[in-house]
């Protein structure tokens, strides 16, 4: 990787806040769907009003117990909301309904393929329900703008907050454990994942210590990390930044960094005289939960096989290369997909490179919605390779007709039929279209009598080009290959 | 019933609708002509609904005329502390932060009285964010003592008191803290009822601090304390703090046998500092309650003397944070400022009053880094200490029976030191921070002709006993007929 | 014993705008409660639980279920200035 310069280890630990995807908001029946007029999904619970009180919407503690127990972390017997303290516009009470000395699970853990492709498990110290704020939008840049505007729709939707231990030991791992973990919450179901829409954001902590010491170094916070791909720029940036300080003597100063994705640079949020107080204390509104052991092994009882798991079965169970099992279960949706179309031809490599090559150059495997919207579902592409196994049509004309299905939604079948597609393989239909090539192309069969064998590849693709590809390719090169020896 | 005498008790009321003894209108209009000619001096109310109580009065009328009235509070011309949030109606805190804001909502309390049938006069004058023991701390103007004009009535529902004593309101919902409905009705010689935490909704109440507030009714006598109880009590699905038991009928509950009924008398609450006069009329109500066939016993609460230490923090921390929303950026008071933080800063500084920047302060102090297990942690642990102490007291005996005050009303002006005035909850405190009902009766009055209160405290979610006990006591004395002289 | 600083920083703490008469009144008025409230520390609480809430309640949740709230002009009704729908603040300098 992009290694820091001389012997620093880097040391990267992140903050995750995951938009859970329940109907109503954390603590109030209000719409959580994006995209609204601005303040048209409020209610004096998430406007702060004077007088409203919380009440905990049941499905986002079911959401983030499954996560938690998905992710093997305890889910603690008891856990209690607690207000976190601090004045901002966006946020309506100016305190945030959190979790603090009582979250909802801890020590829960994520493995991803380490550098050297063995698994590293990635510890998860807790994970916490609480709100989020709404939106500002500057009239201007933050710094130049004479005022700012606060939309409350997002105000009070539930945030999942997840904090890894600091395990991670480069910009790249950190990117791909983010992906890894995106993808359980898919597999879940508990968030839908968009990080353009704020579904998923992410903080991440950086140090940098010398090889082989146990002591943290000082420790920057980055802010802003809104892609996978500004995960790793950031990080990378950061790490760089760090090392040539570091090696150049100087002495890093604890505090939070904005990224900056359009200068590609970090830079210091205004420096803190003092560290924030939030004055946490618990939620006097909400009562504490005492969550039901059989509610937590019904949601136990309930979870989905996850992505790794479901990697290497494909690989068990369907000999499947390793690439092959990790594009196809990079969402819960795609590997269903995968999976239905097997069990209705049981051809597992062929509809693997089909779905790789062809499908997914479509529609993208890790987007839910647009899987579930494809035309083409998996009984169509496995009746697809059905036809060409059975020899009914080939490679190429089938590449053609899921065109076709992608466009109508129409089963292969339907269309070969209604096209005459159906490939020639009446040898002496095709011995007619071979005579004729052979005719016409006087050039190649010199060639071919000369030694180049690769000639009768000439005289093939006629013959296919004259019956619009419909002829079947093996029996037409057996018979280039029988009347060119002859001779 | 001539317009200008003090106004019958709620249950006569009803009983004068249905034989068409008076009309709802002519007892709104006749509270409405007190109002006018008296509150000028009072200062009950910060705001009167003439024109939607004439309205409300009306409908009533016509629905006793139907021979179909909602309830035995159809009618019935009723006053909200200015801490009850009022759909369209200003509702202030008695705070200069909160002057012009319009609620678009109304607190549960406020609904079920709606639905009741009942007329809501107005809003009554509070110390601002109830923050208080005298309402002399409203930033619009001080209330007065209907029986000592130069007296306070108590705080901080001292409007809502002081209207119901004065006749400006057949009945009034007040808020109780630390002793905020029981201390003024004994100063005002009317009932006043802090139900168990729990039982009435929170939601729409302004909060001061969430852990201790509990609204409850202030009324003439026992019976439309009960009354008013079982129209507002219930659980609300708004309010994760409110208790799904099921409401008893509160007025078949009462009677006047306490036979058997076992009275603790603690001797904690007789103590130095104590006006003699109030130690004398109280023992003398339990007297009375002894001759009525109560088993009366002295009890020891030795860490009830740590209530108020506990409460001037708990109350103060809770405060500081739910004021925290007052920022003048979603309503309310805004001062403008060079940028948000100064903005925000002189808003608040402009918005409260002393007594609040005080509680805020204070509180902030004992939630921030470092003082936080000392103050806030070490309090909530003596309040249970406090709270187990009167459990095991309570299950010895079915209510506690002390003085509400230690002393009587005093004279505007008198307690400007902050620690002089928060004595005064001393007696009241106890039962808050336990959650447990209480309830002031008057039981006598000062060689000066100021009223007095017995407190009487009940196990939790035991209105019934405690209303049984304080009813027996009632009806076995005249205190509570008399109304002050206000020609 | 609470210093001038720490009333200045709990000040800061709360947005309270002070100046000197107010800040030194508000020292020596919380020093006082302070002094009374710092009775509690000699309460022997070893192994008592906090009460956070007066009522035994546990897991107090609602169905996941849209109810409508406000309109916008009413969710707005009371801004002290607004803009595009929205509720208009001064500029925002990161933290002070
Ligand atoms: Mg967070
Ligand atoms: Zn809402």
């Amino acid at each position: 990787m992009s290694a820091p310069a001389g012997a620093w280890e880097v040391v990267i630990g992140l903050e995750v806040h995951a938009q859970l995807r329940t109907r109503s908001k954390m603590f109030c029946r209000c719409s959580t769907a994006f995209g609204a007029p601005p303040n048209s999904q409020t209610c004096p619970v998430c406007l702060g009003l004077p007088g409203v009180l919380p009440v905990v919407n049941r499905r986002a503690v079911e959401y983030a117990v499954r996560t938690a127990l998905a992710l093997g972390g305890r889910v603690n017997a008891r856990c209690r909301f607690a207000r976190k303290h601090y004045y901002y516009p966006d946020m309506p009470k100016n305190f945030q309904i959190s979790q603090y000395e009582e979250p909802l699970a801890e020590d829960a853990a994520l493995e991803i393929d380490g550098p050297d492709g063995a698994p590293r498990r990635i510890g998860i110290q807790r994970l916490h329900l609480e709100e989020d704020v709404g939106k500002l939008v500057h009239e201007g840049t933050l710094e130049t703008a004479a005022a700012s505007l606060v939309d409350y729709n997002r105000s009070g939707v539930p945030l999942m907050e997840t904090v890894t231990r600091p395990d991670l030991r480069s910009p790249e791992e950190a990117a791909a454990w983010l992906r890894a973990f995106r993808a359980v919450l898919l597999y879940l179901g508990v968030c839908d994942g968009n990080m353009e829409e704020g579904s998923l954001r992410c903080d991440a902590n950086v140090s940098l210590r010398r090889a082989g010491t146990d002591p943290l170094g000082t420790k920057v916070e980055i802010k802003n990390l809104n892609s996978f791909r500004n995960v790793q720029r950031a990080l990378e940036f950061e790490v760089r930044r760090q090392a040539q300080a570091l090696d150049a003597g100087e002495r890093l100063v604890q505090e939070t960094r904005l990224w900056d994705a359009d200068r590609a640079a970090t830079r210091s949020m205004r420096s803190k005289e003092f560290a924030h107080d939030y004055r946490y204390f618990p939620e006097p509104d909400l009562p504490p939960l005492d969550l039901d052991p059989a509610w937590l092994a019904a949601i136990r009882g309930d979870l989905p096989e996850l992505p790794r798991a479901r990697r290497q079965r494909f690989v068990e169970q369907y000999g499947l290369p390793a690439y092959d099992a990790d594009l196809l279960t990079q969402s819960r949706a795609l590997a269903e997909y995968y999976e239905t179309a097997v069990r209705a031809h049981a051809n597992p490599k062929a509809l693997s490179n089909w779905i790789m090559s062809e499908l997914l150059r479509e529609l993208p495997g890790d987007d839910e919605a647009a899987l579930a919207r494809c035309p083409v579902p998996p009984a169509h592409l496995a009746a697809l390779v059905r036809l060409i196994d059975e020899a009914t049509i080939s490679g190429k004309i089938a590449k053609d007709v899921l065109v076709t299905m992608l466009r109508t939604g129409e089963p292969p079948t339907l269309i070969v039929e209604r096209e005459g597609l159906v490939q020639v393989a009446d040898a002496g239909a095709l011995a007619v279209l071979v005579d004729e090539a052979i005719a016409a192309n006087p050039r190649a069969v010199e060639d071919f009598r000369r030694g180049k064998a690769a000639a009768a590849k000439a005289l093939v693709g006629a013959v296919m080009k004259a019956s619009r590809g419909k002829a079947n390719p093996a029996i037409v090169d057996r018979l280039v290959q029988e009347k060119l020896s002859r001779g | 019933m001539t317009t200008g005498a003090a106004a019958p008790s709620l249950a006569a009321l009803a009983a004068a609708y249905r034989d068409g003894a008076t009309t709802p209108t002519a007892v709104t209009e006749g509270c409405l002509g007190r109002i006018d000619r008296l509150d000028g001096r009072i200062g009950a109310y910060l705001a009167i609904t003439r024109d939607a109580a004439l309205a409300d009065a009306r409908a009533s009328e016509q629905r006793w005329r139907d021979g179909r009235p909602l309830g035995p509070l159809d009618g019935a011309p009723i006053a909200l502390k200015d801490v009850l949030c009022t759909r369209g109606v200003p509702t202030t805190c008695a705070s200069r932060i909160l002057e012009r804001f319009v609620p678009p909502y109304d607190a549960t309390v406020v609904a079920r009285l709606r639905a009741a049938g009942a007329v809501i006069l107005g809003k009554t004058n509070l110390d601002e964010f109830a923050m208080g023991s005298s309402t002399e701390h409203s930033a619009f103007h001080p209330t007065r003592n209907p029986w000592d004009l130069q007296r306070v009535p108590g705080g901080s529902s001292g409007g809502s008191a002081a209207a119901v004593a004065g006749g400006l309101a057949l009945a009034a919902l007040g808020t109780d803290t630390g002793g905020s409905i029981r201390q003024p009705a004994a100063f005002c010689g009317v009932v006043g009822l802090k139900p168990t935490y729990g039982r009435v909704s929170r939601y729409g109440l302004i909060a001061f601090a969430s852990s201790l507030d509990q609204v409850g009714p202030l009324a003439v006598d026992v019976r439309d304390a009960a009354l008013l109880l079982e129209v507002i009590a219930g659980h609300d699905p708004r309010d994760a703090t409110s208790v799904a038991a099921p409401v008893p009928d509160y007025t078949a509950a009462l009677g006047d046998d306490v036979r058997g009924l076992r009275v603790g008398v603690p001797d904690e609450y007789f103590i130095e500092g104590l006006d003699p006069e109030i130690e004398a009329a109280v023992r003398d109500a339990i007297a009375v309650l002894r001759d009525r066939g109560a088993a009366v016993e002295r009890l020891s609460l030795p860490t009830t003397g740590h209530g108020l230490a506990t409460y001037y923090v708990i109350a103060p921390a809770e405060a500081s944070s739910n004021l925290a929303r007052y920022d003048g950026v979603r309503y309310g008071l805004r001062v403008e400022g060079r940028d948000l933080i100064d903005m925000v800063s002189r808003t608040r500084a402009a918005g409260f009053g002393p007594e609040v920047k005080r509680r805020i302060m204070l509180g902030t102090y004992a939630l921030s880094a470092g003082y936080y297990e000392a103050y806030y942690g070490q309090a909530q642990k003596v309040r249970t200490l406090v709270r187990q102490e009167l459990d095991a007291a309570l299950a010895r005996v079915d209510v506690i029976a002390a003085p509400t005050t230690p002393g009587v009303a005093f004279e505007h002006g008198a307690k400007a030191d902050p620690l002089a005035m928060y004595l005064n909850d001393v007696f009241t405190i106890p039962a808050s921070i336990s959650g447990l009902p209480a309830i002031s009766v008057p039981c006598g009055f000062s060689g000066s002709g100021l009223p007095i209160g017995l407190q009487l405290i009940a196990r939790a979610l035991d209105e019934p006993t405690l209303l049984r006990a304080a009813h027996a006591y009632e009806r076995a004395t005249p205190w509570h007929a008399r109304r002050p002289a206000l020609g | 014993m609470i210093e001038r600083q720490d009333v200045e920083h709990v000040a800061r703490l709360a947005r309270l705008a002070m100046d000197e008469v107010e800040l030194e009144r508000m020292r020596q008025e919380l020093a006082g409660i302070l002094a009374y409230v710092d009775r509690l520390r000699q309460v022997d609480t070893a192994g008592v639980e906090p009460t956070s809430h007066a009522v035994p309640l546990v897991n107090v949740m609602r169905d996941d279920e849209v109810a409508p709230g406000l309109a916008p002009e009413a969710a707005l009704g009371n801004a002290p200035d607004r803009r595009d729908g929205m509720f208009r603040v001064p500029r925002i300098l990161e933290d002070g």
